[in-house]
């Protein structure tokens, strides 16, 4: 009796697991919600075959007042308006002027900026643009 | 041989129960065609780590050095909605302190405290646009001239304009508090005569 209660548990055991294992290899990837601010540049990634970058700006305000990128280094408001490249973040600007060892650290750490799943748009994420509810779109974009 | 026949026949009933599991808990769970809200997101969902926030990449590694936002969110006053953090007053009660300048960490900013009266023309409170808490951020050159012409009457400005990013919408909708937060710019009420009370503008304007 108790070798067959036995069984029967570790049976149920199996499925939950299996279960489990299924959930997480064929879940919808979801909704994507990123933070709101979050700006997804893919200017020149895709093409170089680099991951888009994230660009957090909560993380950044935190630490510096919003004239400091878009006044003083010449940030426009726009996502993707701003011609940046390798070249000249290494050369010091843009996100160099900060991201070089000194006051942040540098450009070697690629994947923490070049950290979106590859073919993510520019955009502005949760913006208000973003955020007008039409569930169609939104959903087939999401699958994409 | 038997042995194994056996094995497979077993995975076989685990398998087949394990989906009866996922298609029983996927039915009563996230597809309920009557979820409340089923087109607002639930708080529970809100400020979700990169890990999971579907716009980076799990698989990569820089992915996981990145900071989950609530555990820098922890220590600010929470907002209604944005980031769900009222960044005006983590400034004002100085939770965060952010440079001026990319090096200089006395630099302190130019405040000018104006505040700019917009009438409007529907029913909707008049735009009280404060200088003061924008100079906090910005530098006069970010507004003016390219977004904002700096002269009386000389921008002409819609909620439509905004909701598609452009004047106020530029950062309002994007990084600054969204549209949806109505009253904080329209706040001064007008004299209606369809308002069954008298308010405290009804006798200033009188």
């Amino acid at each position: 009796m108790n070798k067959q209660k036995n069984r029967l548990i570790d049976h149920i055991k199996y499925s939950v697991m299996i279960a489990a294992l299924l959930v997480i290899t064929f879940a919808p990837t979801g909704q994507v919600k990123a933070e709101f601010g979050d700006v997804v540049i893919n200017n020149y990634s895709d093409k170089a075959g680099m991951p888009p970058v994230v660009f957090p700006h909560w993380f950044h305000r935190i630490r510096f007042r919003c004239k400091v990128c878009h006044g003083d280094l010449g940030f426009e408001f726009k996502a993707g308006g701003n011609d940046i490249n390798m070249v000249k973040i290494i050369d010091g600007q843009y996100c160099g002027a900060c991201h070089n060892g000194e006051i942040a650290w540098s450009i070697e750490n690629c994947n923490i900026c070049h950290s979106a799943p590859v073919g993510t748009p520019t955009q502005v994420h949760e913006s208000t643009l973003q955020k007008l509810i039409k569930p169609d779109q939104n959903k087939t974009e999401d699958k994409k | 041989m038997k042995k194994n026949n056996a094995m497979t026949g077993r995975l076989k009933i685990h398998l087949m129960f394990g989906l009866i599991l996922v298609v029983s808990t996927s039915v009563t769970g996230a597809d309920d065609p009557n979820t409340f809200n089923r087109l607002m997101d639930p708080p529970s969902k809100r400020n979700p780590s990169p890990m999971t926030d579907g716009i980076h990449d799990p698989n990569n590694n820089g992915t996981q050095l990145l900071q989950p936002p609530k555990e820098a969110f922890q220590q600010l006053p929470k907002g209604k909605s944005g980031n769900y953090i009222d960044w005006m007053k983590a400034l004002q009660d100085k939770k965060i302190n952010p440079r001026n300048d990319r090096v200089d960490t006395k630099s302190q900013p130019i405040i000018m405290d104006l505040n700019i009266v917009r009438e409007v023309k529907g029913s909707m409170p008049d735009v009280v646009y404060p200088h003061k808490q924008h100079t906090e951020w910005l530098d006069c050159a970010n507004c003016h001239p390219a977004i904002f012409i700096p002269q009386k009457g000389a921008n002409q400005i819609s909620m439509a304009s905004i909701l598609l990013g452009e004047k106020c919408g530029v950062c309002h909708g994007k990084v600054a508090f969204p549209v949806s937060e109505c009253r904080r710019c329209h706040s001064k009420p007008k004299p209606t005569k369809t308002a069954n009370k008298k308010n405290k503008s009804d006798k200033q304007a009188k």
